[in-house]
């Protein structure tokens, strides 16, 4: 039981933290993470997307250099997020938030949505973890920092009053596909569905006016009905009436479709269980979202009852689960982690170091968080985190982490009997015993395979 | 080698930074190089360089068919003005143009060492990037768990020399270009304080029986060995402390460095040792231009365009019997789109570089903007297969046998190798 207690910790959870309690009924521990509200707690200061469109609005119209206004708001979300993963008694639902925000990638690699991408993971995927799918997909498709991200703010209805004002000034303006293709290819249907160009610029059409009003006193979602496309569109065969009304059609259709069910439970399997995920534990996720009506909650319900995703060590960690789980075994105090921090503003935000060596571990190791390269996110399979460099990168971190303040009195064997309980080897054992140093015992630890699956 | 049982979603080789520090910009391209060394003398001792553009490179806009009259009508905010004029194109012969961003390929391209090849595609015609990506590195129809470059290294014949015999491969992450059969080491010449050798030994030790970190990290630790002895322990030094190895990036203190400059200063020097690696594969992300392309796309083609600047310096003599290929797994629409950028297309430009090139010249057959030539109404029509591209450098610079071509590229037979660019 032990050890199906850690590995509901290390599989589904981030790792456990120091000598948190084991549960007794490892898979009704899970189970209560799903039914009970998300319990994270951030800063009351935190920006909202509203503020931080008004936070850039004010910084392009004084022209201010650097980024005096998001940067400070920016670090203090992803910092307060940092400190989550580290303190969270869900770490179920942590890795779920974790898992959808990367479903849904937005990246900071597209300037403006430093401005944005804390709240957009605070207002359109924590929300929605254990909801129904399409809720989330419609979230986020109307937020701010996927507007953004995918250039949809600008795509233009070539037929559109919009498009006709723009060409009596002599400026050619249209469509942009970005966010349909993405949105078809990466969110929902997946190219097995087998849609068309005609669908990508089809569904293109369906988006146009889906932009952001950065005049508002409160910048957020817009529909313009001006750079709207006129028109029924045919999306895979089916017709979808003009307006903003057509978008979200055709987004609840996408959403509860079954190739999306597929899609998805592909992507959840793939993530959690293995990096070739077998195909029963594949259909019984996408089962559960049918029969749901795509019920997210219901899905990871799915997933937590297959054996196979029980058997321990059959993936890598990806390089930022791995620090977290090193740092939570260590078990810093994490001050600041309360409902009530200072607002970022003050200058003053105790963010606690942990935080901030995560922060700095995840850039070092090749995944800074929110900062993909490209629309599809991180990886899941352990080949891409995997490369000779990649290893000793871990290597390295670790006997950083090992020599860092926060392990300066750590008790290295303690750690990994906690950390790993019947998982730990005895050769691991005997190489923490008979390490040299505390720095030594601990590095060793860190970069036992043990510790680097999951 | 063959297809996973469940079509797994799309996936992308990451490509990281190097250290960076905290208080740094969090946006920041990132680059990869990984290296290898065939297992034997190659042919001339050629030095072959692959570098991956992710994001698809709209190759009109690098290499303008300003001579083509259907041009204007179609992306005229997306065309430099004439060569001559301030801001213009570099004249490549009187119908292409070079981007103005791009002075030191246009001194490649007088000194002959430049062979554009236009209207290039891969053998699929996927519009997905993620799709498109692992096809053009595996050199197949479908996603292999090995790279082109790889099983072709592997046929580079010759007798084994060397500690190893393996490859190398610099800066985080090996593209799957590089991965296979092939043993590939890495190296990441970015680094920070690091455990002893002895503890490095104790960890992969713990690491042996795992079938996945086990051979990482022996491979890890054999390359590292190699590269301190390529690289002179000065410009470790000079790595590990500010990343500031390649010559042009900013001096300490200012600004951070380019990775990319960085992995091809570190490449160059890699591959310019007498035993080193003959093979190296680097990339640099920033093509996916959907909006504002005029000025998002100048950043990308500058850094691009020192890279092979500063790959040509650290090669040194071995420059004249180097070739650099780069691609890009497909292009972009002719017509501008509605966000003064361009969508997913098929037809792009695929770049040789080097002293060992035939260059001087644009390749390729021109297929024409016209009605009715572009392909789907839509993109600029393919009249090229890359793999033809990369099968002529494999066999006419890197003594790749003919009859090794269909295991390099399954499902390949009815294409040949393109001759003529290599300098006989």
């Amino acid at each position: 039981m032990q050890t199906q207690a850690m590995q509901a910790m290390i599989r589904f959870g981030l790792g456990r933290r120091g000598r948190e309690p084991l549960p007794d009924d490892p898979a009704a521990w899970l189970r209560e993470q799903l039914a009970a509200p998300d319990g994270a707690r951030f800063p009351a200061g935190l920006s909202d997307s509203a503020d931080g469109l008004i936070r850039l609005r004010t910084q392009r119209r004084t022209k201010q250099p650097g980024d005096p206004l998001v940067g400070p708001a920016f670090h203090a979300d992803l910092l307060a997020q940092m400190t989550q993963c580290l303190a969270s008694d869900q770490p179920f639902r942590e890795r779920l938030a974790w898992f959808w925000t990367n479903h849904f990638t937005v990246s900071l690699r597209q300037g403006g949505t430093r401005a944005v991408i804390g709240p957009y993971v605070r207002e359109a995927i924590r929300p929605h973890v254990t909801g129904r799918f399409s809720d989330m997909l419609l979230a986020v498709m109307r937020h701010p920092a996927m507007l953004m991200y995918l250039d949809n703010v600008s795509s233009i209805g070539p037929d559109s009053p919009a498009a006709r004002r723009a060409a009596r000034h002599g400026q050619l303006r249209g469509l942009n596909e970005n966010l349909a293709r993405e949105c078809l290819e990466l969110h929902t249907l997946s190219p097995a569905a087998g849609y068309t160009q005609q669908d990508v610029t089809s569904f293109a059409a369906i988006l146009t006016g889906w932009t952001i009003d950065m005049r508002a006193d409160r910048p957020g979602f817009a529909f313009r009905p001006d750079a709207h496309q006129p028109g029924v569109k045919i999306l895979m065969g089916r017709d979808f009436p003009p307006g903003e009304a057509g978008g979200v059609q055709a987004l609840s259709w996408l959403g509860t479709h079954p190739a999306t069910y597929a899609h998805l439970a592909t992507r959840l399997a793939t993530h959690f269980i293995a990096d070739v995920p077998p195909p029963a534990a594949i259909h019984a996720i996408a089962a559960a979202l049918r029969q749901s009506g795509g019920d997210l909650g219901t899905a990871s319900h799915a997933l937590i009852a297959r054996p196979e995703a029980w058997r321990p060590g059959t993936k890598l960690r990806q390089p930022f689960f791995y620090a977290v789980a090193a740092l939570r075994a260590l078990d810093p105090p994490l001050p600041g982690h309360a409902a009530d921090g200072p607002a970022p503003d003050s200058g003053a935000a105790p963010h606690p170091p942990a935080a901030w060596l995560l922060a700095d571990a995840t850039r070092t190791m090749g995944q800074p968080p929110w900062d993909a390269p490209l629309p599809n996110g991180w990886s899941d399979r352990a080949a891409d985190w995997a490369a000779p460099a990649d290893l000793i990168a871990r290597a390295e971190w670790a006997y950083r982490l090992a020599g860092h303040d926060v392990a300066a009195e750590a008790d290295p064997l303690a750690i990994a009997q906690a950390g790993l309980g019947p998982l730990l080897r005895p050769a691991t054992r005997a190489a923490i015993r008979h390490a040299g140093s505390r720095r030594d015992a601990l590095t060793l630890l860190f970069t036992a395979p043990e510790f680097q699956r999951c | 080698m063959s297809r996973p049982p469940i079509p797994a979603p799309p996936v992308l080789i990451p490509r990281r930074t190097a250290l960076l520090g905290l208080g740094a910009a969090w946006t920041l391209g990132s680059a990869s190089l990984a290296l290898a060394r065939p297992p034997g003398p190659a042919r001339r001792d050629g030095r072959l360089v692959v570098v991956i553009l992710r994001g698809a490179l709209d190759g009109m806009a690098a290499v303008i068919p300003y001579g083509d009259p259907a041009l204007a009508a179609l992306r005229a905010p997306l065309v430099p003005p004439p060569p001559g004029q301030p801001g213009g194109m570099r004249d490549l012969g009187g119908f292409y143009g070079l981007h103005p961003a791009l002075p030191v390929l246009h001194g490649f391209y007088a000194q002959g060492s430049l062979l554009p090849i236009h209207a290039v595609a891969g053998h699929y015609r996927s519009r997905s990037h993620f799709e498109a990506q692992d096809y053009m590195e595996s050199g197949a129809d479908t996603r292999l768990t090995s790279g082109w470059l790889n099983r072709a290294v592997g046929a580079m014949g010759g007798l084994p020399h060397g500690p190893d015999g393996a490859g190398l491969s610099v800066g985080l992450s090996t593209p799957l270009l590089l991965r296979g059969p092939t043993p590939i080491g890495s190296f990441d010449p970015l680094q920070a304080a690091r455990p002893d050798d002895d503890l490095l030994a104790r960890i992969a030790a713990l690491n042996a029986p795992d079938p996945l970190t086990g051979p990482a990290l022996r491979a890890g630790l054999r390359a590292d060995t190699y590269s301190i002895r390529a690289l002179s322990a000065r410009e470790r030094a000079d790595a590990a402390s500010s990343g500031m190895t390649a010559p042009g990036a900013p001096r300490p203190g200012t600004a951070r460095p380019d990775p990319f400059l960085v992995l091809c200063h570190t490449a160059g020097t890699l591959l310019a040792a007498p035993d080193g690696p003959r093979v190296a594969a680097l990339e640099i992300g920033g093509w996916d231009t959907h909006a504002a392309q005029m000025g998002r796309l100048s950043g990308p083609l500058r850094r691009l365009d020192a890279g092979l600047g500063v790959l040509r310096d650290a090669l040194g003599p071995c420059w004249a019997h180097g070739a650099v290929l780069v691609m890009t797994e497909f292009g972009r629409t002719v017509r501008i789109n509605g966000t003064a950028g361009t969508d997913h297309g098929t037809g792009t430009i695929t770049l040789l570089a080097g002293g060992a090139v035939a260059g001087g010249r644009v390749g390729g057959t021109w297929p024409g903007l016209a009605r009715g030539q572009l392909f789907e109404n839509r993109d600029l029509a393919p009249t090229t297969d890359l793999r033809a591209v990369a099968m002529g450098v494999l066999r006419d610079h890197m003594g790749v046998p003919a009859h090794a071509m269909p295991r390099i590229f399954p499902g390949s037979a009815g294409i040949a190798p393109l001759a003529g660019l290599i300098r006989a």
